[in-house]
């Protein structure tokens, strides 16, 4: 892959990084994020 | 040495609430809603955010949404800065596997083809099975936390069962699922370095697609380069910097940048670009030194 052509994909992942995050936040994916997260997951701890 | 610092750094940073190991609690503050950039479970009781692939797996798996644009969005965008240095630097399972790896043993190379089982792993355990798998509220679970990850029992299941005799007895064969392949991580980690790293992890996965691309990368420097072979010799994740700087199983650690007689390799120049030598090239360098 030349140069430019890593130039060219990093700009474009990085913006679509961003509106995939404001989209996500914007549509309360962080609550479901934080719901998980703060309880014990029994998944994670093999027993799920 | 500098690397190390880093991985302590962020080890402590990842895993802050250490008090909570004392009563089995975990931490249940806002932060819990970022991700962290390496594997590092949300049920451990000092994590203080959440892990990527856990998180991945919830919003996939959840009622209201089959594909979460916030976590891709993350993992994009460490992806596109770091590459896999986040795994070589950030990580607190890679920071566990390397030191496990100290421990005292012959060591061993890992086949190539073991390699591939990460994309295996991620499409099946992260993406497919949360998704199709669901019960009859459209809920699935996050399989790769449930069936595989030795981080979640390592972090999460060990410090919390020895703490709380309701869920010690809830234990079952899924428990001794996820400790035997814990038990055999540390045997693989011990033999081979960053056995898990290499051939079951995911974020490593898509970190590894993302160094072809990553802002971090690995610079190397034709003219200067004599061919020499250490920093291949070097590299204990099995990569020839020379041959392919680009390549996913490079965590960005350096070691080949530090033996390299030429200097003729650098990490994480993001502009500069990599120069290759052709065999003209090659002797018109050879002609000029002889001069
Ligand atoms: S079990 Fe593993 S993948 Fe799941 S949340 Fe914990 S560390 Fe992350
Ligand atoms: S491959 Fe996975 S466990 Fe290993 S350092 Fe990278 S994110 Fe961490
Ligand atoms: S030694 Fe060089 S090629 Fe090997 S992982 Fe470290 S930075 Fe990458």
């Amino acid at each position: 892959m030349s140069n430019r052509t890593k130039c060219f994909a990093r700009m474009v992942i990085a913006v679509i990084a961003c509106v995939f995050i404001v989209y996500g936040t914007a549509r309360g994916e962080l609550e479901i994020v934080l719901n998980k997260a703060v309880n014990i997951c029994l998944e994670c701890i093999g027993l799920g | 040495m500098k690397r190390k610092i880093v991985q302590i750094i962020a080890f402590g940073y990842s895993n802050a609430h250490l008090l909570n190991f004392k009563g089995g609690k975990i931490y249940q503050g806002k932060w819990k809603r970022f991700c962290n950039p390496g594997l590092n479970c949300y049920s451990c009781p000092a994590a203080g955010f959440a892990c990527p692939l856990g998180a991945l797996q919830a919003v996939n798996g959840s009622m209201e949404f089959q594909f979460s644009f916030y976590v891709v969005g993350v993992l994009l965008a460490f992806g596109v800065l770091l590459g896999r240095a986040v795994c070589g630097w950030l990580c607190p399972f890679g920071l566990i596997q390397e030191l496990i790896h100290r421990i005292p043993s012959p060591k061993l190379k890992l086949k190539k083809i073991f390699l591939y089982l990460k994309y295996l792993v991620l499409v099946v355990f992260v993406f497919m099975l949360p998704i199709t798998a669901t019960n009859y509220m459209g809920m699935g679970k996050p399989a790769f936390c449930q069936y595989i990850c030795p981080a979640g029992t390592l972090q999460g299941g060990i410090p919390l069962l020895g703490t709380h005799e309701e869920l010690r007895q809830t234990i079952g064969a899924l428990f001794s699922l996820k400790m035997t392949i814990l038990l055999l991580t540390i045997v693989g980690c011990v033999l081979i370095y960053r056995f898990f790293c290499r051939t079951l992890c995911p974020l490593g996965a898509i970190y590894g697609i993302m160094n072809k691309i990553s802002l971090c990368h690995l610079e190397v420097d034709g003219y200067q380069c004599i061919n020499c072979g250490k920093c291949k010799n070097v590299c204990k994740m099995e990569v020839a910097p020379v041959r392919e700087p680009d390549s996913a199983e490079c965590i960005r650690c350096g070691a080949c940048a530090q033996i390299c007689p030429q200097n003729a390799i650098h990490v994480g120049k993001p502009f500069r670009q990599t120069k290759w030598l052709t065999k003209k090239d090659k002797q018109c360098r050879d002609a000029k030194e002889a001069e």
